[in-house]
């Protein structure tokens, strides 16, 4: 357990010493998906009563895409130079490498989303009528729910044609009962219409059950020759 | 053996032309919905034919993962295949029965949602299937197909939970069938799942055949010989003998 801890804490700390220093992946997403943000408010009138309700689903259409652009770009480090190669015929445990990417991704998208959050809420003029409490665990299990799965795709589409079209083909309809639940959720608590428990349990479920499966098939897509 | 597969093929065609017949001319029509409830003895065989077929392809993946067994994967391609077109008759037959009866052609009613995911994952099976490098393709795809059979239930429950706070249209409502349409339902769900089955299993032997081939020119272009090996293989495989064991 420890030799998987220290390798994992190892590639993690490499992967965010990198992203530090070049702050690509970041940047573009942050850029994305402010983009996103100006255009829905073109396509649906932002001070309107109903945002409240749509404004959950746009929330986090905009984090899925921009997302999407963190997560293609997880492995192609890896690519160069042969490292995953290396990485393949060296003793470490895949769920160490798969962990760490997976841990990597999940820090960059929570801080896309601590950036992007008040500007949504500035720009749809938006107020939780609801426990506003439980918007964390929702966003927490969200995004760890995006992102071990598109972590994990990320990795299988690696050796795929085209595979920068690959990852969001694969991760949108596996991810459908996920985002469903991070979109209601938040849409129950913004428009105060009731408890979001119910998709916060789902949340956690979906979150269980799918570390648990990319964490028993990791090692099989690492090692698929 | 080799005879098995066209007997099999007239006896499923001749029970599709039974089962047509007594679904649009035997089979009482429906008192309130007219001769459209007709549409019922082939949406319903096809969705359970499709299903059925998905549930070979979830087991032909886990049976290629442990044991890495060729044929189990070609089962997979051909089941999923052939499924996705059974799921693509129910969606499409869907909506034409639903719009004189509901009066819209479609609704986010949890069967029809979860259909339509359920559609939607094999579809990037496929997707995947077409795209990656021929000699992970297998492994990839078996992979994917386990966590799409575990993304299904969760659909169902979200959207269960979901729609059952809003009204919604009544599906089949609580009568119960006719004894007369009950006896073609069941048919035509029995001449439905021999189809798919038929179908699978052609696809397989494509699928299979498609395979020796390959095989066998790789081999050929490996060793540089001649192509009378490749014909000879070719000759084989028309004459439905197994070219490795001949």
């Amino acid at each position: 357990m420890n030799f998987l801890a220290s390798i994992t804490w190892a590639t993690l700390a490499k992967d965010i010493r990198l992203e530090w220093r070049s702050k690509d992946a970041i940047n573009s997403m942050l850029f994305f998906s402010l983009l996103v943000v100006v255009i829905f408010s073109f396509s649906f009138d932002p001070t309107a009563e109903e945002s409240r309700q749509i404004a959950g689903g746009l929330i986090w259409v905009a984090f899925l895409f921009a997302a999407v652009v963190a997560l293609n770009q997880t492995w192609a480090r890896e690519l160069r130079n042969q490292v995953l190669d290396a990485y393949r015929v060296s003793p470490a445990p895949p769920n160490a490498l798969f962990l760490a990417k997976a841990l990597g991704n999940f820090i960059l998208v929570s801080l896309l989303e601590a950036v992007m959050a008040p500007l949504f809420v500035v720009f749809y003029n938006l107020r939780a009528l609801g426990p506003a409490w439980q918007l964390i665990p929702i966003t927490l299990l969200g995004t760890w729910a995006l992102v071990v799965n598109g972590t994990f795709f990320a990795g299988m589409s690696l050796r795929t044609r085209s595979r920068e079209i690959m990852l969001p083909l694969l991760l949108f309809p596996i991810s459908i009962p996920a985002v469903q639940s991070m979109v209601e959720g938040t849409r129950l608590i913004l428009s105060g219409d009731g408890s979001a428990r119910f998709w916060i349990v789902l949340l956690l479920t979906y979150d269980v059950v799918f570390t648990t499966a990319c964490l028993a098939l990791f090692g099989t897509v690492l090692q698929a020759e | 053996m080799k005879r098995v597969f066209p007997i099999l093929a007239v006896l499923t065609a001749l029970l599709l032309a039974y089962g047509f017949y007594e679904a649009m001319w035997v089979a009482p029509t429906e008192r309130t919905m007219g001769d459209v409830q007709r549409i019922f003895y082939y949406h319903v065989p096809s969705a359970w034919t499709g299903f059925c077929l998905f549930f070979t392809n979830l087991l032909a993946s886990i049976v290629y993962l442990i044991w890495k067994n060729p044929k189990a994967d070609a089962l997979a391609v051909s089941s999923a295949e052939v499924g996705v077109v059974f799921c693509t008759i129910v969606l499409v037959t869907g909506p034409i029965w639903a719009r004189p009866v509901w009066g819209i052609w479609w609704t986010w009613d949890v069967r029809l949602t979860s259909t339509l995911v359920l559609w939607l994952i094999y579809v990037s099976y496929l997707v995947l299937r077409r795209f990656s490098d021929s000699s992970q393709t297998p492994v990839l795809a078996a992979v994917l197909a386990i966590f799409g059979a575990l993304d299904v239930p969760l659909v169902y429950f979200s959207i269960w939970f979901f729609r059952t706070q809003h009204p919604q249209p009544v599906i089949g409502g609580g009568g119960s069938l006719d004894p007369r349409m009950l006896r073609v339902f069941l048919l035509n769900l029995f001449t439905f799942s021999c189809f798919g089955a038929m179908l699978c299993w052609a696809r397989y032997r494509l699928e299979w055949m498609q395979r020796e081939v390959d095989e066998a020119e790789a081999l050929e272009s490996l060793l540089g010989t001649e192509s009378v090996s490749l014909r000879d293989t070719q000759v084989k495989i028309a004459a439905g003998k197994n070219p490795r064991h001949p």
